[in-house]
């Protein structure tokens, strides 16, 4: 009996798996109707160099695929080809090789043998560059389709950009013959479509950017507007300078840490010595610092760059001996505390809450901190200046600080402190190209209002 | 020729920087990298250059016995057992096989950085949330007309920002929802006003740019 009922699942079994097969087989069929029809390849596909650059960079366009969200609507990315002999291949290895040198020299120290395995490997990898651009003439020998990008569907464009560096892995040299093919490929990769192919092209750099005229114009008049207050003002006429209250507060401020004995604390902010309002600060800095000098009151100035400190140090120290007290400048007065910035925040912080300086003055670049600092300086009970040019910031400033010079004040600051003609003149310039902008955006606002994008057309900026 | 010599540096640097915002041929393009390579030296230096100084102040202060001289003391001690591990990790990192870096996660100097000095500069960002607090409280007093509008528009704004604006205002058409008017005081003339001082931060930096490189302003050579 038992053995009956095992032979009758046995034989379920094996019908259950017939069956089963059948199935799979059905399965597959299904598959075989669904299978894709190859898409419409892409139509005017052109390549040229990218205009406005410096070169290394080939420009790709062409209209969609007619099965690109239409017909089959099969099309679900493109693919960029480019053909590359095998040349480029050999640049591959020789890099891959240079590699490993430069490893072992890590590991084994700048040992002869490796130096000159090394120059070797770098006179071999010149003289293949030097043959790159024959070895594209050769097409469509030596070589092979290398994909070199992709983008999605519904895109009309791709930038084939490399690099600039010869020892790069992208290296795309100038001048020399391309050839570029564009796949419409479906979601069965292996079901596409390419077009015909485009070539030669080749890059190079441009000796102008003309995308880049309105702003050559813009310094053009700018530089004429300079020149022309410069002299009038060296020529002895008087120029109104519009006045900056916080500014003006800087000698209230110096005066009434003189009265209360208490020190003058100066922040450059995290700026480097690259940044226009950390140079900025410097000339404010300067002026602060001979006053002090003059009212023999404390200057402290804790800064967070190593470079920015250095400079600081010798404005003031060039301020103390302009107001004729050389002596009175301490070496402890421009000092470094960290390159970290809750680190520096915490030392500021400290330095006003021991020391209760009596005027806080900030300039220069402020990030996060600027809050933490203003309002530990507010509870400290110092008067408090700012200056920054960075927008984000400002709002903090204006709550915490008694003072703040918004943006553009703080570089106009250092040319109203000196009140040297010159600078004066730079001043009135930058005042005028204000007005300016100001007018040329009124009359942008009104044609665009109207629909003449022609007017604001002209001042569109190309990176 | 203490001033001279670096004002012509600058003018020349200055215009070279110019020229190659116009020209990008090669060899204008490469003047960004050098420049940038030539100032992360410099750069790279004046790090030693502030560590003495660092050392050498506290140092001052300790041995004067200044007021609150424990904290110099502190700072030397931590220095010297950062850049401790720092060098030690990096010598036992180059010779161990496979190479590590004394920053990789399980070295010493990394388990420093995670749990002491990370967790005080956390401390100290976190404070920003309780100073915004005392800020806002302070600006938002409508001593004024311009700062009752400046207490309106935020008010507008954070209840705006959350859920609960729109379920107030859910009885008017969504385009006078309160997340619109939050949209609009930001998107209008919140825009407008930083568009405006972001303009006079460009002529302000074109200015001083000019008079940096043609050598007018020069306060920061250390002279007046």
């Amino acid at each position: 009996m038992n053995l009956k009922l095992i032979v009758i699942f046995l034989l379920m079994l094996c019908l259950g798996s017939f069956a089963l097969a059948e199935t799979n087989t059905v399965n597959k069929d299904s598959t075989a109707v669904d299978s894709i029809a190859p898409p419409a390849p892409v139509t005017m596909f052109k390549a040229f160099d990218t205009p406005n650059d410096h070169g290394h960079s080939i420009t790709l366009n062409w209209q969609l695929s007619a099965d690109d969200g239409a017909g089959q609507n099969s099309v679900l990315q493109y693919q960029i080809y480019r053909w590359v002999p095998y040349l480029m291949d050999s640049l591959t290895t020789l890099r891959k090789a240079m590699t490993t040198v430069k490893e072992e020299e890590i590991k084994r120290g700048h040992e002869k043998v490796l130096k000159k395995e090394m120059r070797s490997l770098k006179k071999e990898y010149n003289a293949v560059l030097k043959e790159l651009p024959s070895a594209h003439k050769a097409y469509p020998n030596n070589g092979y389709w290398k994909e070199v990008g992709k983008v999605p569907a519904g895109t009309k464009s791709y930038k084939n950009t490399g690099s600039k560096e010869k020892e790069s892995q992208d290296y795309l040299p100038d001048l020399t013959d391309f050839y570029y093919r564009v796949d419409a490929v479906t979601k069965d990769s292996t079901v596409r479509a390419s077009s015909k192919v485009f070539g030669p092209v080749q890059c190079s750099g441009q000796w102008f950017n003309t995308g880049r005229i309105p702003v050559l114009v813009a310094v053009i008049l700018f530089t004429f507007l300079t020149i022309y207050f410069v002299e009038k003002a060296k020529n002895g006429a008087k120029l109104y300078v519009r006045p900056l209250s916080g500014i003006e507060a800087v000698d209230d401020a110096i005066g009434r840490a003189t009265e209360m004995g208490r020190p003058i604390l100066y922040i450059l902010g995290l700026g480097s010595v690259a940044d226009i309002a950390t140079i900025a600060s410097f000339t404010i800095l300067s002026r602060v610092a001979k006053q002090v000098a003059e009212y023999q009151t404390e200057l402290l100035v804790p800064t967070y760059d190593p470079l920015v400190m250095a400079v600081a140090q010798e404005v003031v120290k060039s301020a103390y001996l302009d107001a004729g007290r050389p002596d009175d400048y301490k070496e402890d007065t421009v000092h470094f505390v960290t390159q970290s910035q809750f680190a520096y925040v915490a030392a500021v912080n400290g330095i006003m809450l021991r020391e209760l300086p009596a005027t806080n003055i900030y300039m220069g670049v402020f990030f996060a901190e600027s809050l933490i600092l203003a309002e530990t300086g507010a509870l400290a009970g110092s008067i408090q200046i700012a200056g920054t040019d960075q927008i984000a910031q400002i709002p903090f400033f204006i709550v915490a600080c008694d003072y703040t010079l918004i943006g553009e004040e703080l570089y106009a600051a250092s040319a109203y402190l000196g009140r040297e003609p010159l600078l004066l003149g730079s001043l009135k310039a930058q005042d005028y190209a204000k007005a300016l902008v100001i007018i040329l955006a009124i009359i942008g606002l009104i044609m665009s209002n109207f629909g003449w994008t022609q007017f604001t057309d002209l001042f569109k900026v190309a990176n | 020729m203490k001033r001279e010599i670096p004002v012509a540096i600058t003018f020349i640097v200055g215009t070279a920087y110019l020229i190659a915002y116009f020209i990008p041929h090669e060899p204008f393009n490469y003047f960004e990298n050098w420049f940038n390579d030539w100032f992360a030296v410099i750069a790279a230096f004046a790090i030693w250059l502030g560590v003495l100084n660092l050392i050498k102040i506290s140092t001052i202060k300790i041995v004067r016995k200044s007021p609150d001289w424990p904290y110099s003391v502190l700072i030397i001690v931590s220095f010297i057992i950062i850049v401790f591990f720092g060098f030690y990790e990096g010598y036992r990192g180059l010779y161990a096989n496979p190479h590590y870096s004394f920053r990789d996660p399980g070295t010493s100097f990394d388990w420093l950085y995670v749990n002491v000095y990370t967790p005080l500069s956390a401390t100290m960002f976190a404070l920003l949330a309780f100073f915004v607090a005392s800020a806002s409280y302070r600006a938002f007093r409508a001593r004024n007309f311009e700062a009752t509008l400046l207490l309106l528009a935020a008010f507008l704004v954070m209840l705006g920002r959350v859920p609960v604006g729109d379920i107030l205002t859910s009885w008017l058409p969504h385009q006078y929802q309160l997340s619109q008017w939050a949209n609009w005081i930001m998107h209008v003339p919140n825009t407008a006003g930083q568009r405006a001082i972001m303009i006079g931060i460009a002529l302000g930096l074109v200015s001083t740019s000019l008079r940096i490189i043609l050598g007018l302003e020069r306060s920061y050579l250390g002279n007046d």
